[in-house]
């Protein structure tokens, strides 16, 4: 097998071509050419074309932007949100620590599908309506572990020292103790990514994500279901970079965690 | 058995029963008010654009969103206490009835996944344990890694097209017996089996590196009954919490697939409240799955008393 990086540089390589289509010499996304409806792939289209003649290829290096994107985003807000919430609740114990915990029990006991579905039912659908929808089922998982890690850290002699010293708990919370738990927050967030993939590309499958013209691979996915028999190349590839995507995150979280020794569930 | 009778097992469901209800408030709670900012008018949806203001206003009236929040939702609390999540504001049908009419497709559903599931993951995570490093390891692991990485909406449309559009062997879509529930439970499976063969072989190495391994071993015993009676056993407490959690969970991929295989179950329906806007489907069908969740969570929890005597429950704690 190859070294966890190796899997960081395919999605790095996917996003920064994502990020480049615009100069290179592709088909625009969104544009329609009705004389080449449903081509198979082929030298022209190299993944073939859509019910409007869209060239999936373009569509799908474009959207690698916006499901990548969402991801990212999403899991770095989860993990401030959860890492604010699991310290405070883990360093000052207490009614605090309940009062944070039965919060993070109570959004545990959705099931998060369903929540971020409605989530994004209440929010107008968009970029913005999915990642808050991501965020605010993924912040949990954050929580528990950084009150468990806080726990641990709070009881070394160097918060001791620290605190003999007169820091402030403000001080002994985000210059002593967070540093000590940014490692282990990091690997959460690989292993959440992947899982945030698929929630996006679920979310835009159901038309509550990016909305469409713009190219999405969960909604081409839905946009080209009823072509399947016709055109399955329209709902293959989109499904295959997904599925790529989650793969190499998923196998680069695998990597971490070895290299971490963390066990989690 | 002897450290813990029959009665204080009795005092820790009951302990865990009564938890449900606060529970069960604030999910009530928080979903009524994610609905109520809901952007769309479930009125302007049900008239259409056309109707006059006093039919409007009448039919505000008459599913009683013209009145203040709090006495809406205490209605609705009032509503619950009876047993009834009221009338869907499109079919008019009692909500709770089609729930428990659609309950019983969904949990076959989630039963035959689980009879695929679990079978398939316990063996796939044994030869993860055993094969540590192989080349059979390797690929099983991949595969596992696949499985957790696959959108299930996609990959039971790729199943859909090869199994029932292309080769004909099985109905794309619909409720039924047998033939309708393999393509719809095979698809669900494939996330079940990868999560369970992970965390099995991550508690069988654990357990198959303990003394009493050993001395099994020691003994003369056979491999494969040391595997299965022995390690096994004792590595199931993970594999249980899982079982349970992908159970209670299940309607996470459910409303996806059901939509997709037309299965008439509760993630469908949940799917269709939704994209209706219809307010006592959606209540009804997400206040059913978290107390679906939250009661396999305790059953997981009960289970546990029974098979690992050293976690018995004791005086109702842990």
């Amino acid at each position: 097998m190859a070294s966890g990086k190796t899997y960081l540089y395919v999605i790095v390589f996917m996003f920064a071509l994502s990020v480049m289509a615009p100069f290179m010499p592709l088909q625009g996304p969104e544009r329609i050419d009705l004389e080449s409806l449903q081509e198979p792939p082929g030298l022209a289209h190299p993944f073939g074309t859509d019910h409007k003649g869209r060239d999936v290829f373009s569509r799908v290096i474009y959207g690698a932007k916006v499901s990548i994107g969402i991801a990212l985003t999403a899991a770095a807000t989860a993990c401030i949100i959860g890492t604010l919430a699991g310290m405070t609740a883990g360093y000052y114990g207490g009614r605090i620590d309940i009062v944070i915990m039965s919060v993070v029990d109570f959004a545990m006991s959705f099931p998060a599908l369903l929540l971020a579905i409605a989530i994004s039912v209440v929010l107008p659908p968009g970029i913005y309506s999915a990642m808050i929808a991501l965020s605010a089922t993924g912040w949990t998982s954050f929580a528990r572990l950084l009150r468990g890690k806080v726990l641990t850290v709070k009881s070394l002699s160097f918060v001791d020292a620290a605190r003999a010293a007169g820091c402030s708990n403000a001080r002994v919370l985000f210059v002593h103790i967070l540093p000590n738990c940014l490692r282990i927050a990091f690997v959460m967030i690989g292993i959440k990514l992947g899982g945030f993939i698929l929630a996006e590309a679920t979310l835009g499958f159901l038309g509550l994500g990016v909305q469409p013209p713009a190219p999405s691979w969960g909604a081409m996915i839905s946009a080209s279901r009823a072509y399947i028999l016709t055109a399955p190349w329209t709902v293959f590839f989109p499904g295959l970079m997904i599925t790529l995507t989650a793969f190499c995150f998923n196998l680069y979280a695998e990597k971490l965690k070895a290299a971490c020794d963390i066990q989690m569930l | 058995m002897s450290v813990c009778g029959g009665a204080t097992i009795k005092i820790y469901i009951l302990k865990r029963i009564l938890m449900l209800v606060p529970l069960l408030i604030c999910v009530t709670f928080t979903s009524f008010c994610l609905l109520k900012v809901l952007p769309g008018d479930p009125v302007f949806s049900m008239v259409g654009e056309r109707a006059t203001p006093e039919t409007i206003e009448n039919i505000r009236k008459e599913i009683g969103v013209d009145r203040d929040f709090l006495s809406q939702y205490l209605g609705y609390l009032e509503l619950l206490g009876h047993g009834n999540f009221g009338r869907s504001y499109y079919s008019n049908r009692d909500v709770m009835e089609d729930i428990a009419a659609k309950l019983p497709n969904t949990m076959t559903l989630a039963v035959a996944v689980m009879a695929i599931a679990v079978p398939f993951g316990l063996v796939a995570g044994m030869i993860m344990a055993y094969r540590r490093d192989g080349f059979v390891e390797r690929v099983v692991n991949m595969f596992t890694i696949g499985g957790v990485s696959l959108p299930v909406f996609w990959i039971g449309l790729i199943i859909m097209l090869i199994l029932s559009l292309k080769l004909r062997l099985l109905p794309p879509s619909g409720t039924g017996g047998f033939k309708f529930i393999v393509l719809p439970a095979l698809t669900l499976s494939l996330p079940v089996i990868s999560t369970l063969a992970r965390v099995a072989a991550a508690s069988i190495e654990e357990s198959m590196g303990l003394q009493f391994a050993r001395t099994a071993r020691a003994k003369g015993l056979a491999p494969l009954k040391i595997a299965v009676v022995h390690v096994m056993r004792n590595a199931l407490i993970p594999v249980v919490t899982i079982i349970g959690l992908e159970f209670g969970s299940y309607l996470n991929g459910a409303v996806v697939t059901e939509t997709i295989f037309g299965w008439d179950g509760v993630g469908r329906f949940a799917m269709q409240g939704i994209i209706m806007r219809d307010y006592p489907v959606i209540m009804g069908c997400v206040i059913t799955c978290t107390a679906v969740f939250v009661v396999v969570n305790m059953l997981t929890d009960i289970v546990y008393h029974y098979i690992d005597p050293r976690i018995r429950i004791q005086n109702g704690k842990w």
